[in-house]
């Protein structure tokens, strides 16, 4: 049996209440529309199909009068037991009954789910701009208190010791003690570049929780560690001639 | 009859003021029908939806997200923050080309010059500069932040391989703003960096004597860089800038929780 959906229920509940409340008094005018549908001629007038009308007076032979499952709507012509409620009346006197319900599922093929989404303004909007203004506060604040570097004059005859390129460069540079230039300046940057690259197209592994995708979640850390030591090393441990220096020791030879 | 009260009348003349000015062809015709300062605006979701349906942010977002796209804790606001202090440099930016000659003999002396000698001179400099770091920063951690939700699965392969390329374009921007100052670190800098682009096999030579413009860095490399740093490769950020936000949306707006 389909279960009928809670609010038709007591949509159903309160029509049933309020025919109960307006019953009472209009019973006497109700009862000769109610009588009407039995005779013929305003059947035909009524604008039920004929057809209805006779399966449902077959329905009602059958059952001998107050089933459930009466199809078209038609005013009991029978008395009605005693303490059942009073038959909810239509405009025309007609008695509406709920034939069936059709869960939309079973009739339209519904593909896309409802996601739970809220409006861009302000929700998202605020907390953008909130960003935005903190990360504004931040570089205005410490532009206040830090100065960028600003050497001297440069001077292509006089080089620095040590001679360091831009942080995010460091970890290539640090590359340089070990490798032959070549490789580390191109072959070792441009194949982490390439790789870098076709990342979705060779992690073939559709699912996105790190539980699953324990492969490329460690593989990735490994490399990011790899490589922030590098820069870290090439920052704040290289000093005079590319040599291995303790910061806390021989000082920073650093700058941004 | 007594008048009302000053203060009565004072808000009163403000509303009325107010009203005005918002009934006004001028002001309608500048904040379309749904904009926050439109006459009549109240908290409606149609009102909510027209805020952004007809402004310029229209571009950027749909009128509603995914109730998760919009948890901090998930995005941690990094890719928007890039975006953001992209715009922060360009402004930034702007201002000292008031101020710079890109050539051996200038641009030191114009940075020594802004910094000592112009109003908020040497502030703008810092902001410029440490806003490019921490752009550079953002870019990085936002790539990395994508990586660890697997957001770069289908459909959103592509909008990784934009990414990559924005993240190079970032470096490259923050690369060439390098040497603009002109001082020893500058120089020094640049040059440890385009000696290891020398080394790449067979058409090394080629390829740092483009960058340099010449055998070694002076001033037609400066030239070359400033012209790259502020025109060249913002104008291609900013297409691939573009493409990037356009297919977020595409793709059905930032990836879902994991």
């Amino acid at each position: 049996m389909t279960e009928i959906p809670e609010h038709l229920l007591k949509r159903a509940q309160e029509a049933r209440e309020r025919a109960a409340k307006a019953g009472d008094g209009a019973e006497p005018a109700a009862e000769p529309e109610a009588e009407a549908p039995t005779s013929e001629t305003s059947a035909a007038a009524s604008k039920i199909p004929a057809h209805l009308l006779e399966r449902s007076k077959a329905a009602r032979d059958t059952a001998g009068g107050g089933g459930t499952a009466v199809v078209t709507a038609e005013a009991p012509t029978a008395p009605l037991p005693a303490g059942a409620a009073p038959t909810p009346t239509g405009p025309g006197g007609h008695t509406q009954r709920l034939l069936t319900v059709v869960k939309s599922g079973s009739i339209q093929d519904v593909k896309s789910k409802p996601v739970d989404k809220v409006h861009v303004w302000p929700h998202l909007l605020i907390v953008e701009f909130v960003a935005a203004l903190a990360v504004t506060a931040f570089t205005l604040v410490f532009s206040v208190f830090v100065n960028a570097p600003l050497l001297e004059l440069a001077n292509p005859n006089e080089t620095p010791n040590p001679s360091k390129a831009p942080w995010y460069f460091l970890g290539l540079q640090e590359l340089l003690t070990m490798f032959h230039p070549m490789v580390a300046g191109v072959t070792i940057p441009g194949m982490a570049l390439f790789v870098l690259i076709l990342a979705p197209y060779i992690d073939k592994n559709p699912n996105t929780s790190p539980e699953k995708r324990k492969f490329a979640v460690s593989l990735m850390t490994i490399h990011l560690m790899f490589w922030a030591v590098l820069v870290m090393i090439g920052s704040f441990f290289r000093g005079p001639g590319q040599n291995f220096v303790l910061p806390w020791q021989e000082g920073l030879f650093f700058e941004l | 009859m007594a008048k009302p009260p000053l203060n009565e009348r004072i808000s009163k003349a403000n509303a009325d003021l107010i009203d005005k000015t918002q009934s006004s062809q001028a002001w309608q015709s500048i904040f379309r029908p749904g904009s926050i300062f439109r006459k009549g605006y109240t908290d409606s979701p149609r009102n909510r939806s027209y805020v952004i349906m007809n402004s310029v942010l229209y571009h950027l977002h749909p009128v509603k997200v995914k109730r998760h796209a919009v948890k901090v804790s998930y995005t941690l606001c990094l890719g928007g923050l890039s975006f953001f202090l992209f715009i922060l440099l360009t402004v930034t930016g702007i201002f000292l080309m008031f101020f710079y000659r890109p050539t051996a003999a200038q641009a030191w002396d114009d940075i020594y010059t802004l910094q000592s000698s112009v109003t908020f001179g040497l502030l703008v400099r810092n902001m410029h500069r440490w806003a490019a770091h921490l752009m550079v920063l953002s870019v990085f951690l936002h790539m990395a932040r994508v990586f660890y939700h697997g957001a770069y699965k289908a459909p959103r392969e592509f909008n990784w391989v934009i990414g990559v390329i924005l993240l190079m374009q970032t470096l490259l921007l923050s690369f060439t703003g390098y040497l603009l100052p002109w001082d020893q670190l500058a120089l020094w800098a640049v040059t440890v960096g385009t000696n290891m682009m020398g080394f790449t096999p067979v058409f090394g030579d080629k390829v740092r004597f483009v960058l340099l413009g010449g055998v070694e860095i002076g001033t037609d490399t400066l030239l070359r860089w400033y012209v790259l740093h502020v025109l060249l490769l913002p104008f291609v950020t900013v297409i691939f800038m573009a493409i990037h936000f356009w297919r977020v949306r595409k793709d059905g707006g930032i990836s879902g929780p994991l």
